[in-house]
Formats: C-alpha cells, sequence, structure tokens
C-alpha cells in the first residue's frame, strides 16, 4: 500500500473541501478500496473518511425514502420500510458479500465498488484497460466466463459486481450528489457510464463529488418486487446473472413492469427493451421469455461466457412468472 | 480519544495504512484472530465491535477511533472458556483450527443480528420482525467463514446448540416471573 492522509468528514461541506485534494479519495468502509490499495490498483495520496456523515434512512416528502451515504449495507437491508415496501432492495443487498462484509459496506461505498475482473486486479501480470487506458486487455482472449454479454466494447468487458445497483435501477432510485460546484442529483442508471474506449471512467461523477444520499421513489408496485441471483455457489460469490423486478398485473395484463440485471454488463443493466415489449401486454410466461429475447438480442457473448445469454432469458422468465404467479 | 481492544485502552498507529488486524497481531500481540486471506474472502479475521461482527483485515485501524472492538481473547474469563467455545470442543467444529476464531465471533455476531430480527438471503418472509434460526438460516448466516478443513458440520451443530442453550436460559426467568 502507498503511504496516504487520513482525515476524518465532520459533514458533507467538510469531506468535499478535504476531498479537493489530486489524488484524494472518499472512503467508506474500505471493503472494495483497501482490497484494491493493498494491490496497489489504487493509489490515493489522501484519504477523506466520510463514514461519519449521514447514515438516515427517512421519509421523504414525496412519499418515498432517503438513504444517507454513509449508511451500511445491513442496516439499509435490516429496516423494516426498506424491507415492507422495496424488498427487492433488502434481498439484493442481503444476497452480496457476507454479513461481516455488510456491516462494514456503505451505499454510497457499494454504488462506486469496482470490477471483480481478475485482470483489472492483477497488476503485476495482466493489461487492463480500466487500469491502464491503451495497454490492452487481456481478458478479452483470456478466461471470461464472468464477464460482461451487454454494453462491453472492445476496450473493456468488466462487470459491475454490485447487487444493490441492480435493484436500485429497477427502482429508479436518484442519487443526491455534492461537489466543488454544488448539489445536483442522477438517476442511478445515469451514474455508470459504459466503458467505450475509456474503461478508466466509470461514473458521471466530477473531481471531488461526493455520494451524499440515495432517494427511493414511491412505489406502490414495489412491494410486489423480488431479487434472483445465479451464482457458482449458494451463499458468498458474485453473480453470474441476477434478476430485480417490479411487476404490476391486472386483468392478466401487465399494467407496470420494471427490470434491471446484474453480472452481464460494466453497469446495473435496466432491461428498457423487455420493459417496453411487456407493458400492456399479456402477463404469460411466454410473454415474459419474448421479452428477455428482445432484451437479449444485443448480447454479445464472449469465447468463454455463451451461457449467460440463455441463463439471463431463463431467469428473467423464471422471475417474471413468479412475481405473476404471487410467489414473490 | 484511543481504541479500547477487549476493555483495554489501545493507542492508534501513527500510519494511516496499518489494518485492525495488524494492529492486533503485530502491535498488540493478540495472535487470535488470523489473517487468512487478507483480502476479505474467508472471514478467518472476523472480530466484533460496538457487538457488530465484520473483517478485521479490510479495516483500517484510524477508522476505528474511540470503537470497542472484541477477540476471541475477550469472550473467556475467569470462568474458563465461552460456552460457544467448548460448544465448538464437543461438537468437533474444528481440526486445525485456524478459522475457529474468526467463526466464533462471527457467530456471536449472529446471535445478536437474529435477536433483533435481522433477515438474510433464506428468510422467506422478509417482512417478519422475528427469525427462526433455522439449520438453513444458519448456513447463509455463516456462509463469509469458510473452513478449509471441513469441520462446517461440527461448526453448525456447535453454533446451533449454544444459540437453543442462550435462548433457553433467557426464557426461563421470565417463565419462574409467570
Amino acid at each position: 500500500m502507498t503511504p496516504f492522509s487520513y482525515a476524518r468528514a465532520r459533514d458533507a461541506a467538510d469531506a468535499v473541501r478535504l476531498g479537493a485534494s489530486p489524488q484524494a479519495k472518499y472512503l467508506g468502509g474500505g471493503t472494495n478500496l483497501v482490497d484494491l490499495m493493498r494491490e496497489t490498483v489504487e493509489r490515493p495520496t489522501a484519504l477523506v473518511d466520510v463514514t461519519g456523515l449521514s447514515s438516515a434512512i427517512s421519509e421523504s416528502d414525496d412519499g418515498g425514502l432517503l438513504i444517507g451515504a454513509a449508511t451500511k449495507n445491513s442496516a439499509v437491508a435490516e429496516h423494516l420500510a426498506v424491507r415492507q415496501r422495496y424488498p427487492v432492495l433488502a434481498q439484493a443487498i442481503l444476497a452480496g458479500a457476507s454479513a461481516q462484509i455488510r456491516n462494514m459496506a456503505t451505499v454510497g461505498g457499494n454504488l462506486l465498488q469496482r470490477t471483480r475482473c481478475t485482470y483489472f486486479y492483477d497488476e503485476d501480470g495482466s493489461r487492463c484497460n480500466k487500469r491502464a487506458p491503451g495497454e490492452g486487455c487481456d481478458a478479452i482472449e483470456g478466461f471470461n466466463r464472468i464477464h460482461a454479454i451487454l454494453g462491453a466494447s472492445s476496450a473493456c468487458v468488466a462487470t459491475h459486481p454490485s447487487d444493490m445497483c441492480v435493484a436500485l435501477a429497477a427502482l429508479d432510485a436518484t442519487v443526491h450528489l455534492q461537489g466543488p460546484g454544488g448539489q445536483r442529483s442522477v438517476p442511478l442508471t445515469a451514474l455508470h457510464t459504459l466503458p467505450g474506449d475509456r474503461p478508466d471512467i466509470e461514473t458521471v461523477l466530477q473531481p471531488g463529488e461526493l455520494i451524499t444520499a440515495v432517494a427511493l421513489p414511491p412505489l406502490a408496485g414495489a412491494a410486489r418486487s423480488t431479487y434472483r441471483k445465479v451464482r457458482d455457489r449458494a451463499s458468498y460469490a458474485f453473480a453470474l446473472i441476477s434478476v430485480a423486478a417490479t411487476l404490476e398485473v391486472e386483468d392478466g395484463a401487465v399494467k407496470d413492469v420494471r427490470l434491471a440485471l446484474g453480472g452481464v454488463a460494466p453497469k446495473p443493466w435496466r432491461a428498457s427493451k423487455a420493459e417496453a415489449a411487456l407493458r400492456g401486454g399479456p402477463a404469460t410466461e411466454r410473454a415474459f421469455l419474448a421479452a428477455a429475447e428482445a432484451e437479449l438480442a444485443d448480447a454479445a457473448p464472449l469465447h468463454g461466457n455463451g451461457f449467460k445469454v440463455e441463463l439471463a432469458k431463463r431467469t428473467i422468465g423464471a422471475v417474471l412468472s413468479a412475481l405473476a404467479g404471487g410467489v414473490a | 480519544m484511543p481504541i479500547r481492544i477487549n476493555g483495554i485502552e489501545a493507542d492508534l498507529p501513527p500510519d494511516p495504512r496499518v489494518s485492525l488486524l495488524d494492529l492486533l497481531r503485530e502491535t498488540l500481540h493478540l495472535h487470535g484472530t488470523k489473517k487468512g486471506c487478507n483480502q476479505g474472502a474467508c472471514g478467518a479475521c472476523t472480530v466484533l465491535v460496538d457487538g457488530e461482527r465484520i473483517l478485521s483485515c479490510l479495516a483500517l485501524a484510524v477508522q476505528y477511533e474511540g470503537r470497542d472492538v472484541t477477540t476471541i481473547e475477550g469472550l473467556s474469563g475467569e470462568g474458563g472458556l465461552h460456552p460457544l467455545q467448548q460448544a465448538f470442543i464437543a461438537h468437533d467444529g474444528l481440526q486445525c483450527g485456524y478459522c475457529t476464531p474468526g467463526q466464533i465471533c462471527s457467530a456471536l455476531g449472529l446471535f445478536a443480528e437474529v435477536a433483533r430480527g435481522a433477515p438474510s438471503a433464506v428468510t422467506a418472509d422478509l417482512a417478519a420482525q422475528t427469525v427462526t434460526l433455522s439449520h438453513d438460516e444458519l448456513r447463509e448466516r455463516m456462509s463469509g467463514n469458510l473452513c478449509r478443513c471441513g469441520a462446517h458440520n461440527g461448526i453448525v451443530a456447535a453454533i446451533a446448540e449454544t444459540y437453543d442453550a442462550g435462548r433457553l436460559a433467557r426464557a426461563q426467568p421470565s417463565e419462574a416471573a409467570a
């Protein structure tokens, strides 16, 4: 680990002031950043500890929930209003990592966690355009079973590893930011960027900008929502495929549907094409599978991950069928 | 403000790179907490901070200023081993023993989580405010602690027995009052 200075921020304004120095990074629970620093993939010269900032979960004026960015992942999943009104979010968080890690990891940190591509981690032995732009990507011709089938580029095929973000994408969450230029909000689905030829740029955050909160909109339909994660072992593993969904059915037709995928793309993947195919149509397994087909039509699998295309389709079909059938 | 380890105050390291795990092992010579993978994948370094289980390998010690850390060394008192430690011995919940301190601290964190009704990935009714610690719940909740010897069945048995004994002990006074 390269040397760095450490400072604890009193509030968001203090954090932004401290975070203004070049090469500074905000530190949440450290479950990803400390690991990457130990591997010298990340080399900040200053850490600004933001775990003392807001960790409150409060009712918003619009009937939604506002979650402070320093809230621990475990606290979000345990919160009764989240469990009752947004079960997909609690399930997604509980499907990720381990109890110990969820007790440490913050909401803000979860949003900004970096890929688990092994070539990204292997600084000594592998080329990686995310680590060193222009260097090349050893994953494209390498072991790419866990890599992306949607939204990737010829420069990078890494996936975003978060479960929580997949649920937030389906829920139309908004991310509140504070930076040297003031405050602003961005939709969760617009926070992360696709790699293109600059996979080192992963979000729309400006230098020194800090995530202060995540807002969940009021969504009556979200009470009927679920998260399903397919992985190599039953627990404590990253997703091969995951699906977050909410579904409202009225008189046999899809009144509203929200669908997001994890494990398939460089960002939490909102399945807009599948949603468009479903809205207003019949809530049948056949329609669910056809919608999945539409979403995956653009899939570009690598030599090691072709199975993800079929797995994604079937998981989407199974999740929507379960929601339609009352087995949430 | 220093950090408290098993009730005893200790100075924080001057270098912020020092992990809580290295502070425990290298500076304070508390070797009970183990360094397995040192990257958050095995759970051997699990300790309790203010009663919550965390991974000390991914924790920068400076972040835990003023907090109460409990390690395996803090569990046994003048009365001998903690009941969970005794149960691990009784149920052969270990072979080499390397993962054991982390398993035990993790299980104590689990007990607190279950007692307040925190759900897990296998909890059927997320909206329920109480949790029954079934076999599946116990295994899911302990999935962050790996045992390479394969003593998991003994580990689960030891934790289940200790949890049940604790519930009985808590239930008895109220029954007596009734």
